[in-house]
This record gives structure tokens, C-alpha cells and sequence, in this order.
């Protein structure tokens, strides 16, 4: 059984627990959404005095943070008593394309030239610190991320979740195609 | 302790996510280059049966374990946000290779310099609601 787990799941396995996840929270009487957690970290550190936005009881998101703590615990599980060795099999097409911007496929989850804490070079957290930027302006303009609107929203076939969707698919592929290949070389 | 189960819930996020490696910075960049179906698999997958499941709970008026009945609140009928805040997300997105909750799976699996992510994202939380007056919605 153990061993079934450590190797990596197949897509429609993941796909379908994260639906279950979603069904077990509404179960709980809460909603799937973990960007709300940047806006309640923003309000536990009394960003609420000077802004709205982070005005309320960050008490009542505290389910929340519990949810991301287990997320955390969850990733360590994964490094540890889940760990598998076997190398990580990125598409052949994906690896030559990003070696011709300068990033070599190490068959790890995050390329060390960007993640590993030994290549932390100025470069690097100026692009870990801007990229953390966007993803937290653009989820809260968006009024939600991955989970809020790509499964919870779509999932209740919200229309506006559609908007925030096409977006995000918009903003990856600019990036990926267009800015990618210019700041990765600098 | 009433909290235990939404740290359970969150594990298993934890794992899910990690096990079929959405948390992968390389594993975003194939869904962007449009070279493999793994990434397109899972959301796929997650929203065809989350659909099916948010259906039922309506079709049946299925109750939360307090009893009370379940209740889905419509977004913003407004549309400029969602486009121009997911456009800012999504280049953020194939930057880091991580969503908010990705961010904080990565940093349990030992990548710790995604914390610098997460102080990224956090400051962007804030310095959307210190400009959100003046941003078109």
C-alpha cells in the first residue's frame, strides 16, 4: 500500500481527491479557496486598522489556516515517508525548451538553479519575491486563485470564475512564452 | 478539537498535490507550453466531478455535518477584475511555478526559499487592498 503511494499519482487520481477535498470542506461548511489565507495573514497582522480590505475577524477564516498548516505537513509527509527517488518525467519537448532558456532539467520538482537554497543569488529572489508579488495581487484582484475559482467557481459554473480562469491561462502563457525567455538569460 | 479535521483535510492537499507533482515548477511549464495532458488531466478531472458533486448537493439539498443546509454564494457580476487580476495572477503563476496553496506545500517539502514567495505574496495581498479604490472592477 505504502509503495502504491510513493510513486506519483496518476492525474485522474489527483484530480479526482482534489474534487473530494472540495466536496469535504462544503461538507464542513466552508468553501475551498486557500488565497483568502494571504488576506488573512495581511489582517492577523493588523493590516485592518489602515485597510479595509483586511477589516474583520480573522478568527472566523481560522479553519483556514488550519487547512494550510495541514498543507505544509502534507508536503513534509510527501519529502519523507512518501519519498520516491525516481526522477520526475517531464515531457521530452518541455526539457529542450527550457534548456534553450538556460534552466537544466534536474528531475526534481523545482529546478535548483531557481529554488535550491545554495543558488539564492540576487537574481533569484528578486524573481521568487516578484513572482510571490503577482500571484498575491492578482489572486485577491481576482477575488481568488486556483482553488477558489478554477474548481470551486467552476465547479458552480460561476461565470466570473470562467473570466478569472481565461486570465490566469492568459498571464501563464505571456509569461511562459514572451517574458520567460527575457528575464531568465539577465 | 474541532480544528483537527481541516488539518487532516489539509494534509492530504499536502500529499495530492506533491504525488502528482502540481507542485512542480517544470510540471507548470509543460501545462504552458502545451506538451503534456498531466496538468490539463488533473484540473480537468477536479472540475468535471466537482461539478457533478456541487450538482447533487443542490439536487438533494445535502446538508453540512452541522446540519445546517449547504450554500453556494454567486461571484460579482463585474468583469474587468477578474480578467486583469487573473491575467496579473497567471504571470506570477508561471514565474514561481506556484499558486498560493502550492507556495505552501513546497516550503514543507524542504524548497524553503519559497517562503520568499510567500512574503511576495503576502505583500501583494496587502498592496492590492492598499490601491483597491483605485483599480477598475
Amino acid at each position: 500500500m505504502l509503495d502504491l503511494l510513493k510513486q506519483p499519482w496518476p492525474w485522474y487520481t489527483s484530480g479526482a481527491a482534489i474534487a473530494a477535498i472540495m466536496a469535504l470542506l462544503l461538507y464542513f461548511g466552508k468553501s475551498f479557496g486557500f488565497s483568502s489565507n494571504l488576506r488573512t495573514i495581511c489582517s492577523m497582522a493588523g493590516a485592518g486598522k489602515k485597510v479595509s480590505l483586511f477589516d474583520f475577524d480573522w478568527r472566523t477564516q481560522k479553519w483556514n489556516l488550519l487547512f494550510l498548516v495541514g498543507s505544509i505537513l502534507g508536503g513534509l509527509i510527501s519529502a519523507t515517508l512518501l519519498k520516491n527517488d525516481a526522477p520526475l518525467k517531464l515531457a521530452g519537448a518541455t526539457v529542450t525548451d527550457l534548456k534553450a532558456i538556460g534552466i537544466n532539467f534536474d528531475g526534481q520538482l523545482n529546478p535548483a538553479q531557481l529554488f535550491g537554497a545554495h543558488s539564492l543569488s540576487f537574481k533569484n529572489i528578486v524573481i521568487l519575491l516578484s513572482g510571490g508579488l503577482l500571484v498575491g495581487f492578482g489572486s485577491r484582484y481576482a477575488g481568488g486563485c486556483t482553488s477558489g475559482h478554477a474548481i470551486s467557481g467552476l465547479s458552480n459554473l460561476q461565470f466570473p470564475s470562467l473570466l478569472a480562469v481565461i486570465g490566469f491561462f492568459a498571464g501563464g502563457l505571456i509569461m511562459t512564452h514572451f517574458l520567460l525567455p527575457l528575464i531568465l538569460p539577465i | 478539537m474541532k480544528g483537527l479535521r481541516f488539518i487532516i483535510a489539509g494534509v492530504i492537499f499536502g500529499i495530492i498535490m506533491t504525488k502528482s507533482e502540481a507542485v512542480s515548477w517544470y510540471r507548470i511549464q509543460e501545462m504552458f507550453r502545451f506538451q503534456s495532458f498531466h496538468m490539463f488531466g488533473i484540473i480537468g478531472t477536479a472540475v468535471v466531478l466537482g461539478a457533478l458533486a456541487v450538482f447533487l448537493i443542490k439536487k438533494f439539498r445535502i446538508k453540512d455535518s452541522q446540519g445546517n443546509p449547504i450554500v453556494f454564494t454567486d461571484k460579482q457580476k463585474t468583469r474587468a477584475n477578474y480578467i486583469i487580476g487573473g491575467l496579473i495572477f497567471g504571470l506570477g503563476w508561471a514565474l514561481t511555478g506556484a499558486c498560493p496553496g502550492p507556495m505552501f506545500v513546497n516550503i514543507g517539502y524542504g524548497y524553503v526559499s519559497f517562503i520568499i514567495v510567500v512574503i511576495g505574496a503576502v505583500a501583494g495581498t496587502y498592496l492590492y487592498g492598499l490601491l483597491r479604490g483605485k483599480l477598475p472592477h
